[in-house]
């Protein structure tokens, strides 16, 4: 008996043959999945790693919501054309806490993955608001809407509990204070700044959107781009620390 | 006959699923009420009334049938094929390729002509693009994958379609899954995955549907009369099985409040990535390839009349096709934070899978042996042939763009869109065209199609269209990709990143131009299919059918 004529006992047999079509598919992901949680390169914590601030969170939600990934990348490539024009290349730990990852996979625009600090709060609120009035020849949306949408603060502490739950290690301090935050980081010498700072090292606050009299969602997604980039100083990172 | 004495009474499927969307109306009326977002409230008052209709349809179908259910053969012993949800499926298929790429169109003219987002949310780009690439994969190719299995493992089995309830259950939720997903993404609600935006309640929703879709169809297979199971069917049932688990990995997610749209993932950063291109990449595998092979291997044999090329072949290239495309995701993932060995792993089987993938090719291709003429004569055969040749194409393209070297050109760039387009347009697309071609005469018992000269110029304008739209992504991928790492004598990058974005333009128009004609080619089908239906010559009447030889 030839395996070919083997085979006819899988094509008599619908449940013999669903069963070898699981066995089939489930190899390759198990291959490639599994290792990844346990891999030193793959779950390395590198210092100056932070969850997002609420401000910051409420800014990426807005990231996800209005597609954003679609055009933009996240993850600069080891290619010396990407390291020159972008900066470091890209180390999984700094995707560490994001739910989802927002690697994209087209760069219509440029990767934003260190964009933070490069412009200043005001062009990303002119460009956010009308892209071709501060770069002509883009071919990116308008969003002047974020600018007039206030943020809800209070939805906050719920989606950072969640967070919490799939691994971000937010504490119940962090949590308790979300809103209390949000208004701390979106305002100019807040009384809450200092408070915010040691919650979060490294986070700034100012207003982004230059309208003190609301906190808006363009107030959230500027700093989220401001911050994106900036907490890894990877001037004292050790490549070599992985090498086995 | 003693069907007068038969008490007419309510099916358990009936009456249990009447049942059970009578209190999903109430729980939906419920989260409504109790709904902590906008969008989520009107999904949920969306539901309550789908619940309410679905209650409706089944009293309503109780009522208008006989006391005896349809039975499983008709008098001269020939099966009692069971043909209203696939004649619904069909319908829904051009309804949603119609809208699908006229969105796809959209979209292209917003890149080539950005005041043509409005600066509205729910006209931007980022918005309408997962709403065109849902339309397009899951509303159209999944209601054509719908019809075709339902109608393909019926005939192959020579068996009518099990349950009586469950088949419209799996084809009117599908749609409505549709709804609710296309709705959230307008609305802003998305998971930001590509190719899995449908937030939670959808997934879950889809999940109830899909296993509903998997228990009909294997208990159709399990109950055929065939001694084999039809290799179309094996094909049909990886798809389903598949995506399924798929489905589930991908879209673990945490819901922030049961009474609200937005949830995360538990999966972050390279982990996430890792399992959103081990989905992405058999969504490819499974939905758009499995799924369409077996779509391929009953519709070309059957237009052709010529028996399928070589068994040998299927069996080869199926369980390989299956087993090496799951390695492929991590060719999304090149020179990313994800480790070498994966990527170079991820590469290598991308490569080997070029063999069962022209394995598949040449099976359908050589289909035609003997027969080649019917392609001057029949334009629906042509469609489908041209659709296994551009299989063939991006088949090889694909292997060739998940080499590393290549990838760090074409990766982020519109080569990947172009290729995309060239597999989904000139295979999915046309094996589609071709299947619902063929279906609609069958379905509804017309001698053929109302115009097969509307054929010809739908496959003629389309052809031109995909060619028009690859070619420009080609150009415009390669160029942007060697744009970008462009230096100077003096060792400067030459270009800065917006002028990559300028020199773009003109291909961003011509693609516009490809994908208007290949919308011009879809009207001109659904022109041809209403018309089939509304005044087609009726089929003359059938022949008993012939018992297989055992």
């Amino acid at each position: 008996m030839s395996v070919m004529a083997k085979h006819a006992i899988l094509e008599k047999n619908s449940i013999l043959l669903l069963i070898g079509i699981l066995l089939v598919i489930s190899i390759g992901g198990l291959v490639e999945i599994a290792p990844l949680f346990y891999l030193k390169s793959t779950i390395e914590k590198v210092e100056g790693m932070r969850p997002y601030t609420p401000l910051e969170l409420a800014g990426r939600n807005i990231y996800v919501r209005e597609g954003c990934y679609t055009c933009h990348s996240q993850q600069v490539r080891p290619l010396r054309d990407e390291v020159e024009r972008y900066g470091h290349y890209s180390l999984a730990a700094e995707s560490m806490y994001d739910h989802p990852f927002q690697w994209g996979s087209k760069r219509t625009g440029p990767d934003l993955s260190r964009v933070g600090g490069k412009y200043s709060d005001e062009w990303h609120v002119a460009h956010l608001k009308n892209p071709r009035a501060v770069v002509p020849q883009s071919v990116m949306p308008g969003y002047p809407f974020l600018a007039q949408t206030e943020l809800d603060p209070k939805a906050l502490a719920a989606q950072m509990t969640t967070l919490s739950v799939v691994g971000v290690p937010y504490t119940d301090e962090q949590i308790k204070n979300a809103a209390k935050d949000i208004k701390a980081q979106a305002t100019l010498d807040d009384p809450g700044a200092a408070d915010l700072l040691t919650r979060y090292p490294k986070s700034t606050a100012r207003d982004y959107d230059g309208n003190p009299a609301r906190i808006t969602e363009m107030d959230a997604l500027v700093a989220y781009l401001q911050m994106m980039g900036t907490l890894v100083d990877l001037k004292l990172y050790n490549d070599k620390a992985n090498l086995r | 006959m003693a069907q007068s004495t038969v008490r007419k009474t309510m099916t358990f499927g009936e009456g249990g699923l009447a049942f059970v969307f009578a209190v999903t109306t109430l729980l939906c009326l419920v989260a409504a009420a109790k709904a902590q977002d906008a969008p989520f409230a009107f999904h949920a008052y969306l539901s309550a009334a789908a619940s309410v209709a679905a209650v409706f349809l089944i009293f309503r179908g109780y009522f208008n049938r006989p006391a005896q259910l349809p039975g499983q053969e008709v008098e001269d012993g020939r099966p009692n094929y069971n043909d209203g949800p696939i004649k619904f499926a069909t319908a829904a298929a051009v309804f949603w390729g119609v809208a699908g790429f006229t969105v796809g169109l959209w979209i292209a003219l917003e890149l080539a002509y950005p005041v043509l987002n409005f600066d509205l949310p729910w006209l931007n780009f980022g918005r309408l693009r997962p709403l065109h690439t849902s339309a397009v994969i899951f509303a159209f190719g999944g209601n054509v994958l719908l019809a075709s299995s339902f109608y393909v493992v019926q005939r192959t089995c020579r068996t009518r379609l099990a349950g009586h309830v469950a088949p419209w259950f799996v084809i009117l939720g599908y749609n409505f899954f549709i709804v609710i997903a296309g709705t959230g993404y307008l609305l802003g609600v998305t998971q930001g995955k590509e190719y899995a935006e449908p937030e939670w309640y959808a997934d879950l929703w889809l999940t109830i549907v899909w296993v509903a879709y998997l228990l009909v169809y294997l208990v159709t297979i399990i109950k055929r009369k065939e001694p084999h199971i039809y290799v179309a069917n094996w094909f049909y049932l990886a798809f389903i099985v598949t995506i399924a688990v798929l489905h589930l990995g991908n879209n673990a997610t945490l819901p922030v409040s049961p009474f609200g749209s937005k949830s995360y993932i538990v999966w972050s950063g390279v982990q996430d990535a890792m399992f959103q291109w081990w989905y992405g990449h058999n969504a490819v595998g499974f939905f758009l390839t499995a799924g369409f092979l077996g779509i391929m291997y009953y519709f070309v044999p059957k237009r052709a009349e010529r028996p399928v090329y070589s068994y040998r072949l299927s069996i080869v290239h199926f369980w390989a096709l299956i087993f090496l495309y799951i390695w492929a995701g991590p060719h999304h993932l090149h020179y990313t934070s994800l480790p070498d060995w994966a990527q170079t792993l991820g590469m290598t089987f991308s490569i080997i899978l070029w063999m069962p993938s022209w394995g598949g090719m040449i099976n359908g291709l050589m289909t035609l042996s003997g027969a080649w003429d019917k392609l001057r004569t029949d334009p629906v055969l042509r469609m489908l042939v041209v659709s296994v040749a551009f299989y063939g194409m991006s088949t090889f393209e694909g292997p060739m763009m998940s080499i590393k070297a290549v990838n760090s050109l074409s990766h982020y760039t519109d080569w990947t869109v172009g290729h995309v387009h060239s597999g989904a347009l000139g295979w999915v697309g046309f094996v589609s065209f071709g299947a619902v071609y063929c279906l609609v005469p069958w379905l509804w018992n017309k001698k053929q199609l109302y115009s097969l000269k509307a054929v010809n110029w739908h496959f003629w304008i389309a052809t031109i269209g995909i060619v028009l739209y690859v070619s420009a992504m080609w150009v415009s991928g390669i160029l942007q990709g060697l744009m970008w790492r462009a230096y100077t004598s003096l060792g400067f990058l030459e270009y800065s990143f917006i002028e990559t974005v300028e020199a773009m333009h003109p291909f961003y128009a011509i693609r516009a131009l490809g994908g208007a004609l290949f919308v011009i080619g879809a009207l001109i089908m659904a022109w041809n299919v209403w018309m089939t239906v509304r005044s087609g010559e009726p089929a003359p009447v059938a022949q008993p059918a012939l018992q297989p030889a055992e």
